[in-house]
């Protein structure tokens, strides 16, 4: 697990980089939810369960295999195959419009059930996300159809710039739960290990037929919110400074070193991996062919006569065939 | 008619009862269907079109939600992802704006995005349009706006036997459809339908009436009234024809070019706010495919540019067989 949140922590600060560089688009970092990304996953069969993300966690979701980096990559500097990720990984492309993948994960988690398929939907999303109607909807509807969906804010403190105490009045976003008729957990969202172990119970109590779970990791957005936001005009110094204390990367590795099962060369070689996968991620998503005629492909499984028009106008304008 | 036409067996339906019908076939042929929405499945549905369903597939398949038009909807994509085949109903379309961002930001884009790894073969029902005195929200005629989001189809039967043949293809298109039923063409609308299989490809209009001096272009209930129209000219002598579009997206541009090389002058009506709307879309069309075979200006006849009014507003707002034929007297009367 720390050399996945390792890897996810790389790939964040790389991608902070590229994009500095003008070589990749809009990018929301990791840092400081590499805990709550990592242990949930681990909590999950990769075989049989789904992930729905929001637009951060594809960066720790390394347990599903190196091709969602590869993939989140190209999504970063815009080329289409970035949104898909092939069969069989059981991953969603990042969502952008907060809080709609709630309601998705809720309908997958009704198909494996229909289906008598024996896994689980887990979603991520924010504090923000649970302020949209859908985050309500959602979990109106798991509780009403008893679906095998895991429920997981990131409690990250902060929506861009917006803290918690403008979000809710309630005592905790788990406290939610009660009005859903499904059971609401609290977690400490810097601790994977705990993480893990309340994921793997939800994800029991989703296979027992049992139905919904909500869980609030609560964490810290130790970075901006993206590329394109600057925290220094509204996060409070001291309270960064005593987040920073708890980084889930520096307190999970003075754990595993005071068990006596990590140390320096280790976390060497973790961070080569690290720099590693993103290496390959990178040249695989820089490197992908693209045609202007992309443009046109996968909005219907055929184009339209009108679609065709304007694809064979732009060939034209293109210069004919590429 | 080719023989097999001939020889095909009709029974004349309403054609609530043909969606009915249509449902209970698909549901038989294909267990991945599932019907759900708002009062579906214990009352069958407010206008009675899911009526029998649920004693027949059982509350699994046929299942009333929770009081929440975007959760019906979301919960679709997510089936949808998972190997279902959803046909959710929007109770009325006016609601669908509760939806709009699953339906807009999430069904139509779910293949462009993931780039065909999760397909949308979702079927949204929705009863729409006006003439029967319904509160607000529950006549509005949004299908314009629902043309402007790419990545939905929208379909619009005018007869009993196309809601049959229509429907059937929606459930089996891999893509999203936004299947739009006349309010007033539940029970309004009765006609002989194929018993057995019956698909209608989408994109492909259909001449309700032929004519060489004008053509109606229209779509849904507004058909029925236009053929009304024609009757009336017919009986003067005056040959009018109408172009059922059948399907807005896709939309079938040649039927639409052939029309108006025929005739020169054409009609488009719609229920709908004009500003913006299909009926100006239809314009653009013949514009660009068929400036040169005009001899008049094209005339829309339209709803208004006001919110849907209401009740005793309302007949002043939809078209009727009045302005209609107001509209193809100032085409006839105009001189190229």
């Amino acid at each position: 697990m720390l050399c996945e949140m390792i890897k996810a922590r790389i790939a964040s600060d790389r991608l902070w980089s590229l994009q500095r560089q003008g070589r990749i688009g809009t990018i929301a970092p990791i840092n400081g939810q590499e805990a709550t990304t990592v242990g949930a996953s681990w909590a999950l069969d990769p075989a049989h369960d789904w992930i729905l993300p929001q637009y951060r966690e594809p960066l720790g979701l390394g347990r599903y295999g190196p091709e969602v980096l590869h993939r989140f990559t190209a999504w970063a500097i815009g080329h289409p195959q970035g949104g898909h990720i092939p069969e069989p990984i059981r991953v969603f492309p990042p969502q952008i419009s907060l809080a709609t993948q709630i309601l998705h994960a809720v309908g997958l988690a009704w198909a494996l059930k229909m289906r008598k398929e024996p896994a689980v939907a887990l979603t991520f999303f924010g504090d923000g996300s649970t302020s949209e109607g859908d985050f309500y909807e959602a979990g109106n509807l798991a509780g009403v159809l008893e679906v095998p969906v895991i429920f997981l804010i990131s409690n990250n403190q902060w929506a861009i710039s917006t803290p918690t105490s403008r979000q809710t009045a309630a005592a905790g976003f788990a406290a939610k739960a009660e009005a859903f008729g499904i059971p609401g957990v609290t977690v400490d969202g810097n601790d994977p290990l705990a993480v893990m172990e309340v994921v793997a119970a939800a994800r029991g109590h989703a296979l027992a037929g049992n139905g919904a779970t909500l869980i609030e990791a609560v964490n810290y957005r130790l970075g901006a919110h993206t590329t394109a936001d600057d925290p220094t005009r509204y996060v409070p110094p001291e309270e960064l400074a005593a987040a920073k204390e708890r980084d889930p990367l520096i307190v999970f590795r003075r754990q595993l070193e005071n068990r006596g099962i990590w140390d320096r060369a280790m976390q060497a070689d973790a961070e080569k991996a690290g720099e590693r996968a993103i290496d390959e991620a990178w040249a695989w998503a820089s490197n992908l062919p693209l045609q202007q005629t992309a443009l046109f492909d996968h909005v219907f499984a055929a184009p339209t006569p009108r679609q065709r028009q304007q694809r064979d106008a732009m060939t034209e304008y293109l210069g004919g065939a590429q | 008619m080719t023989n097999d036409d001939n020889l095909r067996e009709e029974e004349t339906l309403t054609m609530v009862t043909a969606i009915n019908q249509t449902l209970m076939a698909e549901m038989r042929r294909d267990e991945r269907v599932m019907v759900f929405g708002e009062d579906v499945a214990l009352s069958g549905g407010v206008f009675r079109a899911t009526e029998g369903l649920m004693a027949e597939f059982g509350e699994d398949r046929v299942v009333d939600m929770p009081l929440a038009e975007a959760a019906i909807l979301g919960a679709a994509a997510g089936l949808a992802a998972g190997g279902m085949v959803p046909v959710p109903e929007i109770q009325f379309l006016g609601f669908s704006y509760q939806a709009m961002h699953q339906l807009a930001g999430q069904i139509a884009r779910f293949r462009y995005r993931t780039q065909s790894r999760f397909t949308m073969g979702i079927t949204i029902r929705a009863p729409f349009g006006g003439g029967v005195r319904t509160p607000e929200l529950h006549s509005d005629s949004l299908e314009g706006q629902l043309t402007n989001i790419a990545g939905l189809k929208i379909v619009t039967p005018a007869t009993a036997a196309d809601a049959k043949g229509l429907l059937t293809e929606a459930i089996r298109d891999p893509d999203p459809v936004v299947f739009l039923e006349p309010l007033r063409g539940y029970r309004g609308i009765k006609g002989p339908v194929p018993t057995g299989e019956h698909r209608v490809p989408f994109g492909q209009a259909r001449w309700a009436a032929a004519g060489d001096d004008v053509t109606i272009i229209a779509w849904s209930y507004q058909v029925e009234v236009a053929t009304r129209v024609a009757r009336r000219f017919a009986e003067q002598g005056i040959s009018v024809g109408v172009l059922d579009l059948r399907t807005l997206v896709p939309l079938d541009i040649s039927s639409i070019v052939a029309a108006v090389e025929r005739t020169g002058r054409v009609v488009i009506v719609e229920e709908a706010v004009p500003t913006a709307g299909f009926a100006a879309e239809i314009m653009a069309t013949i514009n660009e495919h068929a400036f040169y075979s005009l001899e008049a200006p094209p005339v829309r006849v339209s709803g208004f540019d006001t919110p849907y009014p209401v009740g005793m507003l309302e007949d002043s707002y939809v078209p009727d067989v009045r302005r209609i034929e107001a509209a193809v007297n100032q085409l006839l009367r105009a001189a190229p």
